[in-house]
């Protein structure tokens, strides 16, 4: 298993091995799926969009619905103008949504299609919308493709039309269906009234019903996505996936804007419902205050399970600085941080967290599995953490491996249980626990297996 | 149904769609009739924009489908990070190390194209790529391909992988993949197929075997080939090299030493078996693992095309033996199937080669359908002089081979060919339809919508088809079967591989959470509570 992985690290310019990042238009779609009787639409060749609909549904073991513009060699050349005008037409007749999500690939960006233009060219039909973001997939991630369709959307439909709705906005960032619904749970039970926005919670964690529903029932009305402009304050959770459209709504309807971890751990979950409080004056309510009690409960009564272990944490910026700084409460030591997606200020932050805890780590954006595993080679940990891809280095470096973030290809429900708030944490806690545990019992000598642990 | 109602159906739901839209669909949509005098449909045309479509691209076809599975080649994604990554691990051309070989399958290679290389040319990058992958990884061979937008900023990976192989005394191949070229996955296994022909096959030099052959379009997923390789061995025969699945760059370079050429995959891989042909004079002949009737059937044809009496007889024996072994399993199986109905939705080949193996244990076809099959796929070699070229696949080069003034064999006698044309497919592949039966609908390019008004039409018990409407079919409370990943099991090739298939049809058809859909408080009536709350 991997086993061309040479222990001693070089330095590679160009080469990018075992990637901790996809593209930017799968996390277009999947902002897409988060708004009501929304169909996300690629404008590029088919191949994207079928790869990207195969790798969320993979993800989530759900339906991934999109269309794309089908490219051939003559629209490369000659512009996707008339691909895009079909595939509306032909959109809106076959399969009707309310509203078409567009996106692009590094095939349409390369050749320069002005989607404005191509859009308001186009006819569309009544009480129908069409909505587009650029998302070149030489840029950035799919993170960074998440928040530009987070900002298409504001950009297409928010408004500011002097009725203030007392509402609080909440962008979740790129997280899990049941982490959008974890965080609803919060603020439902502060009593906060909010717009969740994108929200793919009911739609790609549907049930079996025996019926199949092209457009299921969650996702953000597009009457809410109009109405963000007229709230009180946004809140960005994910400085990565989210800050940039809040940002967008405080420049075009001046909403300010607050941007946040993920609420992933004790101190992150803490300051989101510190922020909500304080900008809505709302109390916290003595059942949260009480699942706050039971993690740190859980953390005293296990820190041996975990304290002083090692851990290689990888996947996307947001949850790793929120799961860094989680870790470091725990009394683990994040030794290894690696993000595929680029930016400066992960590194930064990342190596503040651990110059404060005295730890002696290596963090990098844009980084990669090749160089991850290089790492773990040269000073091995006790623990890895991070979407499925991490289960070759796990193998074939002996490590236990948690997995966390995205993509899961290889294990179910994860997307069905939350990694955010006070019962996000105790997740986290009890997979983390138990991973250790399991190796432990795994390779000690008969007398040494406890019946308590 | 009777073939009049199902035609009247297809028709009406047909009839829905827009007018542009109905013109194209309606050629790509036949119910089969042997009544008919001709049935001709329309198919390896480009998809229709926004009908949402399961196909893939070019680039797919040749580095995620031909290319991907030999395990001895780096291959290196020119292009931003998406390709690469969504055709890392994902399909499950399985390969495992012999002796002093390499492989690199777990490896996702990529240039990792930033905004500056599209502005600038990614030249140079894909150079320093190579050379920091020959200095970690120490390869025998390169493989470069290229994606959507390399096509379009004019960078010369020829003239890249010519200065590589040259710099490093390696062998290094250019793949000019783009997404956007052809209308499919098709054109992706066109490309891949001339370089394979034209770089690798015929550069090697090994003794082989008195039976000796090439498995082409086998790409070994969940072991299939492996199955297959067992069974073959058992009888005799020397495998040069299996195309491509756990193949190597080093077999491959043997294949024109083998004496003949079996197609399991007639759609990927075709060109080179009448490349080959032409250049070495290798007959090939189609055949079909898949099932127990078809798997037996294929190796007595193998064995006739060598007409020797020893390997009859010993093809005899394996498969009596073989058969015996797993009756009771397909037995008990086949009780739990019988009767029941599919719908086959899958790539290029399988919707035809499923279903021998299918009517083994006793399941009937009622649909079945390619993403990307030509009409010869579907209607027969035969077909082939008939086919038009169209421009938007004119841009995937066909190549002219001649007879290699070394190598060239003629293998059989000219009464030998005709006496064996009789009795197997040799040098020929007669497609899916023929076999089907009457009022079974045949479509290509199956789209969301036909998907699901069709599973309501037919209400088949299984749909077979990929991950993408795998989840629409259940939702819709029919339960359905990957024929591309077989949902992370398989072998389901050769006789081991029909039991495995038989076992997991008859486990998703009977697994007691169908029962647990509706609720019961929506199927009885409710009592009045009698708690005051």
């Amino acid at each position: 298993m991997l086993d061309y992985t040479p222990k001693e690290y070089s330095k590679r310019e160009a080469l990018s091995i075992n990637p901790a990042k996809t593209c930017q238009p799968v996390g277009a779609m999947y902002a897409a799926l988060g708004v009501n009787k929304c169909l996300p639409h690629s404008h590029g060749s088919q191949g994207c969009c079928s790869f990207h609909r195969m790798f969320l549904t993979r993800n989530f073991r759900d339906p991934i619905m999109a269309s794309t513009s089908s490219f051939t060699e003559g629209s490369a050349v000659f512009g996707g103008g008339s691909n895009l005008k079909t595939s509306i037409k032909n959109v809106f007749s076959i399969y009707n949504p309310d509203i078409l999500a567009v996106h692009t690939t590094c095939l349409s960006e390369t050749i320069g299609d002005d989607m404005n233009s191509l859009i308001s060219g186009t006819q569309i039909p009544d009480g129908k919308i069409v909505i587009h973001a650029n998302t070149p997939s030489y840029q950035g991630s799919h993170i960074t493709g998440f928040s530009n369709m987070v900002k298409g959307f504001i950009k297409y439909l928010a408004a500011n039309t002097k009725t203030p709705n007392g509402k609080l906005n909440v962008i979740p960032g790129f997280v899990n269906p049941a982490d959008m619904r974890e965080i609803k749970r919060l603020l439902k039970a502060m009593g906060v009234p909010f717009t969740m926005f994108p929200d793919t919670s009911g739609v790609i964690d549907a049930p079996m019903t025996g019926k199949f529903e092209m457009y299921p029932a969650g996702g953000t009305k597009v009457d809410d996505i109009k109405d963000l402009g007229n709230s009180e304050a946004t809140l960005a959770l994910g400085s990565f996936a989210s800050a940039e459209g809040a940002y967008d709504l405080e420049k075009k309807c001046k909403v300010p804007a607050k941007i946040l971890k993920t609420p992933i751990g004790v101190k992150a979950t803490d300051d989101f419902l510190m922020a909500v409080a304080k900008l809505t004056g709302k109390e916290i309510p003595a059942e949260i205050e009480e699942e706050r009690g039971q993690v740190v409960d859980i953390m005293v009564d296990c820190h041996y399970h975990y304290h002083g272990k090692k851990v290689a944490l990888f996947g996307d910026p947001d949850l790793l600085l929120a799961l860094t700084e989680f870790t470091i409460s725990m009394g683990m030591i994040p030794k290894y941080v690696v993000t595929g997606t680029p930016g400066d200020s992960f590194e930064k932050e990342i190596k503040a967290m651990m110059e404060e805890a005295g730890i002696d780590g290596k963090v990098k954006a844009l980084g990669d599995l090749f160089t991850l595993q290089q790492w773990m080679k040269e000073e091995p940990v006790d623990l890895l953490m991070g979407g499925t891809h991490g289960k070759y280095i796990a193998r074939a470096e002996d490590v236990p491996f948690v997995r966390i973030g995205f993509p899961i290809l290889d294990r179910s429900v994860h997307s069905y249980m939350p990694i955010t708030g006070y019962k996000g944490a105790l997740r986290i806690i009890e997979l983390i626990s138990n991973a250790l545990l399991d190796r432990q019992e795994r390779d000690c000598a008969d007398e040494d297996l406890e019946l308590i642990m | 149904m009777n073939a009049v109602d199902i035609k009247q159906k297809v028709s009406k739901t047909l009839e829905q769609y827009p007018a542009a839209v109905f013109k194209n669909r309606k050629d790509h949509v036949i119910v089969k009739d042997s009544e008919a005098d001709v049935q001709i449909i329309t198919a390896n045309t480009r998809t229709v924009p926004g009908i949402i479509t399961n196909r893939g691209c070019c680039y797919a076809g040749c580095k995620g489908v031909v290319l991907g599975p030999l395990r001895d080649a780096l291959i290196i994604t020119h292009g931003p990070i998406g390709c690469g990554y969504y055709s890392w691990g994902t399909r499950r051309h399985k390969g495992r190390i012999d002796g002093d070989e390499k492989n690199y399958l777990s490896y996702c290679l990529s240039t990792d194209l930033q905004e500056g290389d599209i502005v600038f040319g990614g030249d140079k990058k894909l150079k320093q790529a190579i050379t920091e992958a020959v200095e970690i990884f120490h390869p025998e061979t390169i493989m470069i391909c290229s994606t959507c937008p390399v096509g379009l900023i004019g960078d010369d990976i020829n003239a890249d992988a010519a200065w590589a192989q040259k710099e490093f005394g390696i062998k290094v191949l250019a793949f000019s993949c783009e997404g956007y070229k052809g209308v499919s996955q098709s054109g992706g296994h066109h490309i891949a197929n001339n370089s394979l022909i034209k770089h690798v096959i015929g550069t090697g030099e090994r003794a082989v075997g008195k039976y000796s052959l090439n498995i082409l379009g086998e790409y070994n997923i969940g072991g299939d080939g492996w199955e297959v390789e067992r069974i073959m061995k058992r009888i005799g025969y020397d495998i040069v090299s299996v195309m491509t699945g756990n193949g190597t760059v080093r077999d491959l370079s043997n294949a024109h030493l083998a004496h003949l050429n079996v197609v399991q995959c007639h759609r990927s891989i075709n060109y080179i078996g009448e490349m080959m042909n032409t250049k070495y004079g290798h007959d090939w002949i189609k055949v079909n693992f898949i099932g127990v009737q078809s798997m037996a059937k294929s190796l007595r044809d193998i064995a006739a095309y060598f007409g020797d009496k020893d390997l009859i007889d010993r093809t005899e024996e394996v498969i009596a033996e073989e058969i015996s072994e797993i009756s009771d399993a397909m037995e008990y199986f086949r009780n739990i199937c019988q009767g029941k109905t599919a719908a086959l939705f899958v790539g290029g080949s399988r919707a035809h080669h499923y279903q021998m193996l299918l009517k083994d244990i006793g399941v009937e076809t009622v649909l079945a359908g390619y993403e990307f099959g030509h009409r010869d796929d579907y209607e027969g070699r035969e077909v082939i002089p008939t086919i038009k070229a169209d421009g938007d696949s004119k841009n995937i080069e066909s190549i002219e081979v001649e007879p290699d003034s070394k190598y060239y064999r003629v293998f059989l006698s000219p009464e030998r060919v005709i006496e064996l044309k009789n009795t197997i497919n040799l040098n020929d592949y007669p497609g899916m339809m023929k076999g089907m039966s009457d009022g079974s609908i045949v479509i290509d390019d199956l789209n969301h919508y036909e998907t699901e008004e069709f599973l309501k039409i037919l209400k088949p018990d299984i749909f077979c088809s990929g991950i993408k409407d795998k989840y629409i079919s259940h939702k819709a409370g029919v339960f359905s079967k990957q024929l591309h990943s077989y949902d992370y099991s398989g072998p389901y090739a050769g006789f081991k591989g029909a039991v495995n298939f038989a076992r997991d049809i008859a486990m998703g058809l009977t697994t007691p959470s169908w029962k647990l859909i509706t609720p019961p408080w929506k199927k009885e009536p409710m009592l009045e509570g009698t708690m005051a709350v």
